[in-house]
């Protein structure tokens, strides 16, 4: 029952998040509007055949623009999360395995940027580089990164205890050789497990940077700002904010399940929300 | 005999519901009140389970699917979790293997003692005060009072483990269930733990199941013995014909797996010197230096000499804390020194020679569960080594590989990864990886402790042959002296950081000189 | 124990100070100049050297570091550009706001979030945990500015049970002031009680797995006394680092709530100092946060040996 049940979780996910990532990849092409194409005589309809999730303020089809929500999105998400990742990487696996005073300044430098929580350090980091789409992923990929170090030299710090890494210095393998070949390998489960969690802040970061209007700039759809465009036809105009705010929930969902089954696999026995 | 029965199991099978194994079938066996009744046999064999399904507590998805479970005239397996949970500790109390774990870390150890008395009896709270004292006591602990404050990790193994003794034959209970209690001990604490546990039961007449899967603690403290495999019960009876004159094929192949004296291997001949420790010593900083404090400096090794000639094999024994680990790695060079130093065929090891003492010595690591990388093929594992040798070609290495791995005998399994082998496999890859050069001198720090006993006879008969074969010199480390009387031409003791007393294998293990040897000797049980 | 105590109070100062050195870099690495920010494009060549000499621009950036470090050691954090009044004052009267929202939900969450973790560990696979992680993973992936908008339309605009917009100070009006800030609580315990719980129930059933838990039970000890006494101290460590990184976030991502409550919070005004170029603001609320921030971890280190004496070693 255990087993059936984890599976099918882990399928789900995988399953909401492959349909996302190919609906994003499509929009890149093809959406079945102009997302900025802006047509004051049909605005703020309701769902129909024409429009499968109705109009905005301007007339512009929902569905072509939460298509392109997701590409944006997406983008700046994944590639925010591979510039973390790398930098996070290569820093862990130093300040761990080296453990002199290289490791004393690169924990000191994290510390410092682990106390600015994520947001703000974008946030301060986006009032040097500019408010723009790679300003963004810049702004993200550094504050994601010191969470990242954390993890790896974590990591890094409980494999060097084991008999293995003694026994490559044992054969004689140079200290460079022993960290590529035994230790980095090794990092890969957690690292995994991270990734996939971390797709998911960064999508709700940059999705609230949007929402505050300090993210992507406008007219270019994100679902962060068209869920702030909508606050003033809640009423009038329900489905504006259902549909963005349905996209990054169910988003979430799929990347929290897919993680979920990502870990079990790779190792039940990591505590990891 | 007509005491009549304690505990009286009467076919017992237990079945996982996850994939319908069984994993017990048919268990029958008895126990007479004030007996010690040993269980033996390997891992898988189902003991554990067996005695856990006594108190109920198999792990979730294990549950027992016929058999009845008899004590004192009520089938434990019928009753309901209330009279279950009565009977548990007061009636029925275990001791479990691993001291690190079965005390919560959270907890002082007086609220954890103080727990069973509270539940079980009316006794005041200073009357369960003056109990855990006096029991603390009894297992000689030293400072009572200020144990009942303490944590568990203040502890070292052995304390911990007499701490569980005292906490659980404080209850006086009728049966005590001991699940492999001195395993994971060195042999010194293992004497003391299993001598406390037999004089307490004695005191209070409380029967003994004792779950082993060491013989020589089965000859010295049980009456009689039940052996399992594989879930099924093969042999029982009195320990003496049991071990003597089994009847069960695997009984005696068991026996047989004993380590035992065989001749002496080297002849007496002038043998050369190959690796020599004079005046050796190691010391470590205790604790994490702070800004303004300097860790205490402690001396784990003591000036030591010993020197270890060409195809000899010396064995080091002693308990945790002996510096015998450390030698082996100072030996080697893995961890520096603070004084002395180590010579090479007569040279001191430094720039020059370091590449070349690294290619002809080598290490075997104890544990075969971490001593290997998790990502990387047994094939590439065992081939590693061989990147590091200067002038010999792709196709010399690649039938070095198979053919080293064929004197393990694992051919075939180049393939596959660490985690598809079992523990005496891995174990063969690890000495495979350290033969494959040919060293001249190789360390094996504990190499069959963390084996069943089958298998550490064959990985030892595996090392003696290999031995032969390419008439590399060992350094042997262990603390089981069973082993080490098979494999040694010569023994070194050591204790806190000393050597104690060195000599050929017969004459320290037939007159040993020094007191801490004929302890160890005497703390060894053996057929 | 004392010594675990002063060894961690003493790592944080390295760690406040490196704070301060980032905050005072950053408004010195925005592209442009600091005066002609502050005063806009219509300023004259005059005013601005002026402003400069009295900000002390035109000294080496050691001396307007040390300068700066003084101000803030005594309180003075600098004047608003929009309005002139003083930083600091401002940040406190709006922290407090934040804080009362952030505090309270977090507490609630945690109240909720622990026993349903360890029960769910407890009935690991049954239909009661299957039922919580559901819940969990569904509500924390929900983002929180939806959710408020969510239960702002359904129990503010359509059931017209509690305000929509605005807000009332507690000390001045505890029930009034109670009701505009139900509706931001509720949504953070929603979302935060998601992650506790799946945090509370994974370190729960790991420590179901270990040996001093069967070992209780051997004593005959009762499952719930076995929850209580054995299970919860050892599994609440991971859940009390869950915690502290969960406020840290929360500090930094209550912006958006504000926004969609119209509430006068520390993220609200972050945002429209961003938006106003309102450097010394900007540079106010950093600072004040990271710090908080820093004092929070502290505060959850130094509560650690509670539950796991081993860390003091």
């Amino acid at each position: 029952m255990k087993a059936f049940f984890k599976h099918k979780n882990g399928l789900i996910g995988g399953a909401m998040i492959g349909f996302i990532f190919v609906v994003a990849l499509a929009a890149f092409f093809w959406t079945p509007y102009n997302p900025l194409a802006i047509n004051l005589h049909i605005r703020l309809q309701p769902p129909s055949a024409t429009h499968w999730l109705g109009t905005d303020e301007f007339g512009r089809d929902v569905l072509s623009r939460v298509m392109a929500g997701a590409a944006a999105s997406g983008t700046v998400a994944l590639l925010s999360v591979i510039s973390a990742v790398g930098l996070g990487l290569f820093m862990g696996v130093v300040a761990g395995f080296f453990r002199n005073w290289v490791d004393r300044v690169l924990m000191a430098i994290n510390d410092t940027l682990l106390a600015f929580p994520g947001i703000l350090f974008a946030l301060g980091v986006m009032m040097i580089v500019g408010a723009n789409k790679w300003g963004i992923i810049i702004a993200l990929g550094l504050a994601y990164t010191p969470t990242v170090v954390r993890v790896v030299r974590g990591t890094v710090l409980s494999i060097r205890e084991k008999e293995y890494v003694e026994a490559s210095r044992m054969i004689g393998n140079s200290e460079l050789v022993t960290m590529l070949r035994h230790v980095l390998p090794n990092c890969a489960a957690p690292v995994a497990v991270l990734t996939t969690s971390m797709v998911g802040w960064v999508l709700l970061s940059e999705s609230a940077l949007s929402f505050l209007g300090l993210g992507v700039p406008p007219p270019a759809p994100t679902w962060g700002n068209m869920l702030a465009s909508s606050r003033q036809y809640m009423q009038s105009a329900v489905w504006l904010s259902l549909a963005p705010g349905l996209c990054i929930a169910l988003t979430l969902l799929g990347i929290n399940l897919l993680g979920d089954a990502v870990r079990d696999k790779l190792d039940p026995r990591m505590v990891v929300a | 005999m007509n005491i009549p029965n304690l505990l009286s199991v009467e076919s017992l099978k237990l079945i996982s519901s996850v994939n319908g194994k069984t994993l017990v079938d048919n268990v029958s066996y008895n126990l007479c009140a004030g007996e010690v009744l040993a269980m033996v046999g390997e891992s898988g064999s189902g003991k554990t389970l067996a005695a856990r399904a006594i108190l109920g507590l198999l792990p979730p998805g294990i549950a027992p699917s016929e058999g009845r479970i008899l004590m004192n005239g009520e089938d434990l397996l019928q009753v309901n979790s209330a009279r279950m949970r009565a009977m548990r500790g007061a009636q029925i109390g275990m001791v479990f293997q691993e001291p690190m774990m079965s005390l919560n870390p959270a907890v002082r150890i007086g609220i954890q003692m103080a727990e069973g008395l509270r539940l079980h009896t009316q006794l005041t709270a200073a009357q369960i005060e003056a109990r855990c004292l006096e029991i603390l006591e009894r297992v000689r602990i030293r400072d009572p009072k200020r144990c009942l404050m303490a944590y568990p990790h203040e502890f070292s193994g052995g304390m911990r483990q007499r701490i569980m003794l005292a906490s659980v034959m404080l209850l006086k209970p009728r049966l005590l269930i001991a699940d492999e209690p001195t395993t994971a001990l060195d042999t010194l604490s293992q004497g003391e733990v299993l001598d406390l546990m037999t004089e307490l039961a004695r005191e209070e007449g409380t029967a003994v199941l004792l779950i082993t899967h060491n013989l020589g603690l089965v000859a010295r403290y049980a009456q009689r013995a039940v052996v399992m495999n594989k879930g099924v019960l093969v042999e029982t009876g009195d320990v003496k014909q049991v071990l003597y004159s089994p009847v069960n094929s695997y009984t005696r192949k068991l026996i047989e797996a004993l380590p035992r004296r065989g001749p002496v291997l080297t002849d007496s001949g002038v043998k050369t010197p190959l690796i020599e420790a004079r005046n050796l010593s190691v010391s470590y900083r205790d604790n994490k230096p702070g800004w303004w404090r300097k860790g205490r400096v402690r001396k784990v090794l003591d000036s030591v000499n010993l020197t270890v000639h060409e195809g000899e094999t010396v064995a080091v024994v002693g308990g945790s804390g002996s510096g015998k680990t450390t030698l082996g790695r100072a030996m080697l060079r893995l961890i520096a020194s603070s004084g002395g130093g180590v010579f090479f065929r007569g040279h001191s090891i430094d720039g020059n020679n370091a590449k070349q003492f690294r290619l002809a010595c080598q290490l075997v690591f104890q544990d075969p569960y971490s001593s290997l990388n998790p990502r990387q093929r047994i094939g590439d594992i065992v081939a590693e080594p061989l990147k590091l040798v200067r002038n010999i070609s792709k196709q010399e290495a690649s039938q070095r590989v198979i053919q080293t791995l064929q004197d393990v005998g694992l051919d075939g399994l180049a393939l596959r990864f660490p985690h598809e082998l079992s523990g005496g496999q891995r174990q063969r890859v690890a000495i495979a990886r350290a033969i494959v050069r040919r060293p001249a001198f190789i360390v094996a720090d504990e190499p069959v402790s963390a084996l069943d006993m089958s298998v550490q006879a064959q990985v030892l008969a595996l090392f003696q042959s290999l031995q032969k074969a390419y008439g590399f010199a060992c350094l042997f480390i262990s603390h089981d002296l069973a082993a080490v009387e098979q494999v040694s031409d010569r023994v070194v003791v050591m204790e806190s950081g000393r050597i104690v007393e060195q000599g050929s294998r017969d004459t320290v293990f037939d007159q040993p000189q020094h007191a801490y040897t004929r302890a160890l000797l005497a703390a060894t049980p053996a057929l | 124990m004392l010594s675990y105590i002063a060894r961690r109070v003493a790592l944080t100062v390295p760690t406040l100070l490196l704070v301060m050195v980032a905050v005072f870099a950053l408004i010195h690495l925005i592209p442009g100049d600091p005066a002609q920010l502050m005063l806009g494009d219509a300023a004259d060549d005059a005013t601005l050297s002026q402003l400069r000499q009295h900000l002390g621009l035109d000294r080496p950036l050691t001396v307007q570091f040390a300068r700066w470090l003084l101000n803030v050691v005594h309180g003075d954090f600098g004047h608003s550009i929009t309005n002139g009044l003083p930083v600091l004052p401002l940040l406190l009267e709006r922290i407090q706001v934040s804080g009362t929202i952030i505090l309270a939900a977090v507490t609630l969450a945690t109240l909720i979030a622990v026993p349903a973790g360890l029960i769910a560990a407890w009935k690991q696979n049954q239909t009661v945990d299957v039922a919580i992680v559901a819940g969990a993973t569904l509500l924390l992936s929900i983002p929180s500015f939806w959710l408020g908008l969510l239960l702002m339309l359904q129990f503010g605009l359509k059931l017209g049970w509690l305000p929509v917009v605005g807000y009332v100070p507690l000390s001045e009006n505890f029930s009034e002031g109670l009701l505009y800030l139900l509706l931001p609580i509720a949504t953070l315990v929603m979302i935060e009680s998601g992650i506790l719980t799946r945090m509370s129930r994974a370190s729960a059933i790991d420590v179901l797995r270990l040996e001093y838990v069967t070992h209780a039970r051997a004593k005959g000890v009762s499952e719930s006394q076995v929850l209580r006494r054995h299970v919860f101290p050892n599994a609440f460590g991971p859940t009390l680092t869950m915690i502290g990184v969960i406020l840290g976030n929360l500090l930094g991502g209550i912006a958006v709530l504000e926004t969609v409550f119209t509430l006068p919070g520390i993220g609200r005004l972050l945002v429209d100092a961003i938006y106003a170029r309102d450097y010394p603001v900007v540079q106010g609320v950093m600072l004040l946060t990271a710090l908080t921030y820093v004092f929070i971890n502290l505060i959850i280190d130094l509560c650690y040996p509670i539950f796991d004496p081993r860390v003091t070693t």
